[in-house]
């Protein structure tokens, strides 16, 4: 970028210094997650670098702590129930939140901005008072401690999520297609797979991506509401942080760590593909 | 008349306007009945658990429905001198009767909130009452236990046998009913509460304008540079976003420790020394720093969609009527991204005042917010009455920041990722 003609040498420094602040603030934000990789690899039971790793010694790396991951069946077992909880909680989310989003992105729906609170709301409520809540009234009928209770607790929590993003979709969805299809001899089934479904296709699986991520990472609501046997990866690590830190859990996080760069890949790919579907052009 | 021969209709008859007004009313029926099983499943499975905790608030059965009798013969009470015989009566057969079912502990706890020492109170007056069948049931109730002579009990009793008490709420402030029913201050030793509200509030109000300090410049930038570049620089700030909270709380853990990474490089490099670590982690600092990390991509992806939209034309503009850089800027750029601030503002501080997982994991002893003492209450002392009121009030305040947020920004503008 070249300066304009007016810019003084003040102004050149502090385009400079303006980067470095710029560049360590994003350091700041990207710290936490690269420094887990290089430490998931050590061969001693610290948190830090050894001498021998910062002097890149072979010996002084491992993957230990990947092995006992692999190797111990509580972690194997939260994974499973992570992925379980999680893929219910998503299917159902996701068909109850797009049912709702194609309502309310509709300009004649009665009630609407009412609705749309309602169903924002496990969004906004800080989540120690849903949980708390959750807790009270599953305990009292008998879904506390049980699988279905958590995968209703995560489809609550994941709905907002879907609704936001399926209605960002649909806003843009111009109803005359419908009709275009329709006055084309197409029925209903037709229209519907040949020209709603693909548009707003790639909305909804973000908006179920948002689910499943909601519910892979929540915490709060599996603390009160699971029991030893629906633990899922965020409950064994806070475990893992409170009780017995083992630097297993730094190979987990890196492995977390890869996993959701796979899914923001995903939802950026989507996220495009879904701007030049409806002729956007992309930001 | 002779609209009438002029009405437009359908083939079969029907006034046009009718038939128009009937696909209408029929197409919002329609579109109401898709909301129709979304709703329900948000109402059953997340309302009706918040407001059951809420009511849990308000609702005190167990002193009115364990100490029936004795509530019933307070009623004639006026609250000036002591009780009369029928209300020691009442009370001495009801402490009986629970000691017998192994209910006195279940009153004496909801007693006990309200007034300490009102759980041995019962314990011991219940194991005393034995050996005692007969009255005059006032005095010997006295010489069991001297404060059965004092009003205090009784107006306790009283008080939450109507059911329905805002003890809990006043609790929440540091405040309790006297034994008059007036509102005071408890003792200065024991006001915990209030100085959690502050805390929480200071620290969310401070995380947010870190935030925007912090935002702002990467916002600029990222608004500012070839979309090429600021697309790659964009991964650092959604990255974050889209790892798991515990992912990065791990990371601030090993980071901040005291044998961490940042300390072993502060010796290293000679800036202090190995015995004087720096505790930069289990207190506030701790708290401070990963709520930062945690919420900044909520403030930079608001202003980033704002400062995208300006049109750096007026800049220049200024510039060349002699604005000097920092004029520019000040006078032209920034009130132009005040929307982006506000939004971004409220988001964060919506989500910092209601912060849980990262004060219980980072905060130590100190760096506890007000959730934290919620989940205290729910999990460890049991009061949930009081989990339940801390938990309406921190409600009432996000709604109302949520409800400016939304009349400010707009619900559907939402931006997610």
């Amino acid at each position: 970028m070249a300066f304009p003609t007016y810019a003084g040498r003040l102004e050149k420094t502090w385009y400079y210094v303006f980067r470095i602040i710029c560049g360590l603030i994003l350091f700041f934000l990207m710290a936490p997650l690269v420094i887990l990789i290089p430490l998931s690899f050590n061969a001693e039971p610290y948190f830090t670098f050894t001498s021998g790793m910062l002097s890149l010694d072979p010996d002084a790396f491992s993957i230990r702590w990947y092995q006992d991951f692999i190797n111990n069946p509580q972690w194997i077992h939260s994974i499973k129930n992570s992925f379980i909880i999680g893929f219910f909680s998503t299917i159902l989310a996701t068909s109850l939140g797009t049912l709702a989003a194609w309502a309310l992105s509709r300009s004649y729906t009665p009630f609407r901005v009412a609705i749309m609170g309602i169903l924002i709301s496990p969004m906004i409520v800080p989540i120690i008072i849903s949980a708390a809540g959750m807790f009270f009234f599953y305990s009292k009928v008998g879904l506390a401690q049980t699988y279905p209770g958590l995968i209703l607790a995560h489809t609550a929590l994941g709905i907002p999520f879907v609704v936001i993003t399926v209605t960002a979709t649909l806003i843009g969805f111009d109803e005359s297609l419908i009709r275009a299809s329709a006055s084309l001899g197409a029925n209903l089934v037709t229209t519907w797979r040949n020209v709603v479904i693909p548009l707003i296709l790639p909305g909804v699986v973000s908006g179920g991506l948002f689910a499943f991520v909601t519910s892979f990472d929540e915490i709060v609501a599996v603390l009160f509401l699971s029991g030893f046997e629906q633990r899922t990866i965020p409950r064994q690590m806070w475990a893992g942080i409170r009780e017995q830190i083992s630097p297993t859990i730094l190979a987990v996080a890196t492995i977390l760590v890869l996993f959701s760069i796979a899914l923001l890949t995903t939802v950026e790919l989507l996220r495009r593909r879904s701007e030049r579907l409806r002729g956007l052009t992309p930001s | 008349m002779s609209d009438k021969t002029s009405e437009i209709t359908t083939r079969d008859g029907t006034p046009l306007k009718l038939s128009l007004h009937r696909a209408e009313r029929s197409k919002k029926i329609r579109s109401f009945l898709f909301l129709i099983p979304t709703l329900t499943f948000i109402l059953i499975t997340f309302i009706i658990p918040l407001t059951d905790m809420l009511f849990r608030s308000v609702h005190t059965p167990e002193v009115g429905a364990l100490l029936h009798h004795t509530v019933k013969s307070l009623q004639a009470w006026d609250g000036a001198g002591l009780p009369d015989e029928p209300a020691y009566y009442a009370l001495t057969q009801e402490l009986k009767l629970l000691k017998k079912d192994k209910t006195l502990g279940k009153v004496a706890l909801r007693l006990n909130y309200e007034k300490s020492g009102m759980r041995s109170l019962l314990s011991k007056t219940a194991r005393k009452l034995k050996n005692i069948h007969e009255g005059p049931f006032k005095n010997k109730m006295i010489e069991i236990d001297k404060r059965w002579g004092e009003r205090e009990p009784w107006a306790v009793i009283k008080r939450l046998g109507k059911g329905l008490t805002f003890t809990h709420y006043l609790a929440t402030f540091d405040m309790k009913y006297d034994v008059d029913g007036n509102i005071t201050s408890v003792p200065e030793e024991v006001r915990i509460h209030t100085k959690i509200w502050l805390n929480t509030l200071w620290v969310s109000l401070a995380v947010t304008a870190l935030c925007v300090l912090l935002g702002y410049p990467v916002a600029y930038l990222l608004a500012n540079l070839p979309i090429r570049i600021s697309n790659l620089l964009m991964i650092c700030v959604l990255l974050p976003f889209w790892t798991s909270i515990l992912v990065r709380l791990t990371s601030w853990i090993v980071l901040l420790q005291k044998q961490g990474v940042i300390n072993d490089i502060l010796v290293w490099v000679g800036i202090i020394s190995d015995e004087n670590r720096i505790r930069m982690i289990y207190n506030m600092t701790g708290t401070f720093v990963a709520m930062t990390q945690v919420l900044l991509p909520f403030m930079i992806l608001p202003l980033y969609s704002v400062m995208k939209t300006i049109d750096p034309s007026y800049m220049r503009a200024g510039r060349s009527l002699g604005a000097n850089p920092v004029r520019a800027f000040w006078e032209i750029y920034v009130p132009q991204t005040v929307a982006g601030i506000g939004a971004g503002s409220l988001l964060v501080f919506i989500l910092a005042i209601g912060y849980y997982i990262t004060p219980a994991l980072v905060g130590g002893a100190t760096g506890q917010l007000i959730s934290n003492f919620i989940a205290l209450h729910m999990g460890k002392t049991l009061n949930w009455g009081l989990a339940g009121a801390m938990g309406t009030t921190l409600l009432a305040g996000v709604l109302a920041i949520y409800w400016l947020y939304n009349r400010l920004v707009g619900i559907e503008n939402m931006k997610l990722g």
